[in-house]
């Protein structure tokens, strides 16, 4: 195992300590709230000469992903970071990236869509990002913000995968939450992410190449194709790399993370930093003899549907926590339960636990242990009576 | 700075084609001129960009490829951008010694849409940041590639499917926006606009361009027979007209100093100019044959005004 570091770092500085680390050749980005401490901290990063990276300080979202797509085609290893309208912003080219296979690393720090703009944490950003063809992982603190950002690379990078990552974190509450961060060492980070080196590459001027040609109905099926091929590969390499980054650090990394869930009669399955507040209530229930578990997916996409059945196929109610709507969908339902019920529906031979959705936080609204202690208890309430009472649900809404 | 001047058109001839034959560009279309023009000026290996827009669609169907340099299409209005990216990892990855510095340059093309409109944003950015590009912008004055409608490069009184010539609408009903003035503004150390039909001028701006250190911009007149309806052979006159009625001035702004790079003898009238083309046909009605006597009060305004900044006018 590497020698590491403990610091006092938020999320966002966790990230762009990564970032220094991993050195990437070019950083296009322009900042948003709650994701600015990172394109500032990288910023006084290479004005201190710490980093020997191309910093372009562009004028737009839009074109932070513009350049990155340009210069990853031109063989660098290229990071950016945006949240909420930035993101939104970016919509073209994020379906670009992916579809040009360019393996770029982007932090996002989850933030609200606008209207009413709201600078605080949801998950409606990267969500409504979820089916542009990128790699999305989810952290729940400032240590997995860190791990996630340099395991990333790796995972863009991989030759089966070469697909663009999106490495998430919540705002404020992680992104601007100081936390113990064990830091390794430059040297180990450095080795870790080796070189990059593109299969392809616009600067390879002796043997040109056409990047981003256009297809029509004869050939773009294909495309699209070997695409979703390539995502499906994803999950097998994400495990792989999060196996050796725990040899390396001590921490290993999965798909999921669950707690408590191997005899549990009732579930709960959310996302990023509230799987903390949630892991308190299980233990403090666990105590009282209620059998809860919890189940935190890290790789959202692409989603590991099989593997989320597999371990929770035995409960018999979920609670799914979304901290945004699918507007529109099933019972205006969150994405997460949209996507774990059709993984039972595909997965679970016909069988599998009641499913129940709750929308909260969004807009950055707290959500309180009582809360989730609350929705606990109608899930134990369902598991012995049968009955659901609703389909979606929220927790501290005013109604 | 100082570049070569001098253009052998057997040695050119002799040099191996950067553009393949073979591409899907209408037959007399200006693009593909140019775009052997711009080529065959630099010896310098070169990565080329190039927005969504006629050029695009019609060299890069794959399979196939008309180009023989390496060569990126990202979106409509990212172009200047794309090449940004891309001309920043060259810097990075030369830095690094990843790469061998071969000089190389970054060029990108873009049509007026891309250019006057939908990618204005990025060019600026991309501009003021100081990259080492050459924007060139292929002005067909509408957007060509959807099929023939206004943008902000189209000139008065020009039909266009979305400013269609009516009973009571003249077609276009606003003249053009300056937008080479508008990137001289940004003080980027070359600005020039030029014309295929006088294509030893249109050669050397571009050496210039790329031998510029930093960002160049050449807006140059790209003749669209389909879209201003007149016969596919008659191209370079067509072009060559707008040069003589001063429509389309040749002119450069090198590190700030204008200068004029061809003066007709004799100015012709715009009426001859536009006489060439069917878009503008419905001008020649009485009840419209007033737009003739504004369009030429504007080229002579913009005229004058540039004799005046190129200093002709002592
Ligand atoms: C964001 C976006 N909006 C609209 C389009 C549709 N579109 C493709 S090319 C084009 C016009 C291109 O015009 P111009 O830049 O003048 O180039 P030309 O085809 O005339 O050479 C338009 C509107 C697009 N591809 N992307």
């Amino acid at each position: 195992m590497a020698k590491q570091i403990v610091k006092a770092l938020d999320g966002a500085k966790a990230v762009a300590e990564a970032m220094r680390q991993i050195e990437p050749d070019v950083v296009a980005a322009y900042p948003i709230t709650p994701q600015t401490e990172i394109v500032q901290t990288f910023s006084q990063f290479v004005a201190d000469g710490l980093v020997n990276t191309e910093f372009i300080p562009v004028e737009s979202e839009h074109a932070a992903m513009s350049a990155c797509i340009g210069a990853s085609a031109a063989g660098a290893r290229v990071m950016t970071a945006t949240a909420a309208n930035g993101l939104a912003l970016m919509w073209e080219t994020l379906y670009i990236a992916a579809s040009l296979r360019l393996p770029i690393v982007m932090s996002v720090v989850n933030r609200a869509l606008s209207a009413p703009l709201n600078i605080h944490c949801d998950h409606s950003d990267s969500m409504g990002a979820r089916d542009a063809g990128w790699i999305q992982i989810f952290a729940e603190n400032p240590q997995e913000a860190y791990d996630n950002t340099i395991q990333a690379i790796r995972i863009a990078e991989h030759p089966d995968i070469l697909l663009p990552v999106m490495s998430m974190q919540d705002g404020f509450i992680t992104g601007h939450g100081v936390e113990r961060v064990e830091v390794l060492e430059d040297k180990a980070v450095k080795e870790f992410v080796g070189e990059y080196k593109a299969l392809y590459s616009l600067l390879d001027i002796d043997q040109p190449k056409t990047f981003g040609a256009w297809a029509f109905y004869d050939y773009y099926f294909e495309f699209k194709r070997q695409q979703t091929e390539a995502l499906s590969k994803v999950p097998q390499v994400v495990r792989e790399i999060g196996k050796e980054y725990g040899e390396l650090s001590g921490r290993y990394y999965d798909l999921f993370s669950a707690y408590e869930l191997d005899d549990a009669e009732v579930a709960i399955v959310v996302l990023a930093s509230t799987a903390g507040t949630a892991r308190v209530v299980v233990r403090k229930l666990r105590q009282e003899g209620i059998k809860v578990g919890l189940l935190k997916p890290r790789l959202y996409r692409p989603f590991p549907g099989k593997e989320l059945v597999e371990a929770l196929k035995h409960v018999k109610v979920i609670g799914v926590m979304d901290r945004s709507i699918a507007f529109g969908s099933i019972e205006g339902c969150g994405p997460l339960f949209l996507d774990l019920c059709a993984s039972f529906y595909t997965y679970g031979n016909g069988k599998g636990p009641q499913i129940v959705d709750y929308i909260f936080g969004l807009g950055g609204r707290d959500i309180l242990p009582e809360q989730i202690e609350g929705m606990v208890k109608e899930l134990l309430r369902i598991a012995e009576t049968g009955k659901v009472p609703y389909r979606v649900g929220y927790l501290g809404l005013r109604e | 700075m100082t570049v070569e001047t001098k253009i052998n058109l057997k040695e050119l001839a002799s040099k191996p084609e950067k553009f393949a034959p073979g591409h899907r560009l209408c037959a007399g279309c200006a693009e593909g001129i140019i775009v052997r023009q711009v080529l065959s000026a630099i010896d310098e290996p070169v990565v080329v960009a190039t927005a969504t827009g006629c050029l695009e669609i019609a060299t890069s169907m794959y399979p196939n490829t008309a180009w023989r340099v390496p060569w990126i299409h990202n979106a409509f209005e990212n172009a200047a951008t794309t090449a940004a990216g891309v001309e920043a990892a060259y810097k990075a990855l030369v830095r690094k010694g990843k790469i061998q510095d071969r000089n190389v340059k970054f060029l990108v093309f873009g049509g007026d849409g891309a250019t006057y409109d939908i990618g204005l944003q990025w060019i600026s950015g991309a501009f003021e940041r100081g990259h080492r590009i050459v924007y060139i912008c292929l002005n067909n004055e509408a957007y060509m590639n959807t099929g023939i409608q206004r943008s902000s490069a189209t000139p008065l009184g020009a039909h266009t499917t979305t400013s269609p010539a009516g009973e009571v609408i003249p077609g276009k009903i606003q003249w053009r926006k300056p937008i080479t003035e508008i990137m001289a503004a940004h003080n980027i150390p070359y600005v020039a606009q030029a014309s295929p039909s006088h294509w030893r001028d249109l050669m050397i701006k571009v050496r210039k361009a790329v031998a510029a250190d930093g960002p160049a911009f050449i807006n140059i007149f790209s003749d669209c027979n389909r879209g201003w309806r007149h016969d596919t052979a008659t191209t370079i006159e067509v072009s060559r007209l707008a040069v003589e009625t001063c429509y389309w001035p040749l002119f450069e702004v090198e590190n700030g100093v204008w200068k004029l790079n061809y003066k007709p003898r004799e100015k012709k009238p715009v009426e001859e100019w536009l006489k060439a083309q069917g878009r503008f046909r419905h001008l020649f009605q009485p009840k419209f044959r007033h737009l003739i006597d504004e369009i030429q009060a504007k080229v002579d305004q913009e005229w004058e005004k540039l004799l005046e900044r190129c200093g002709e006018k002592q």
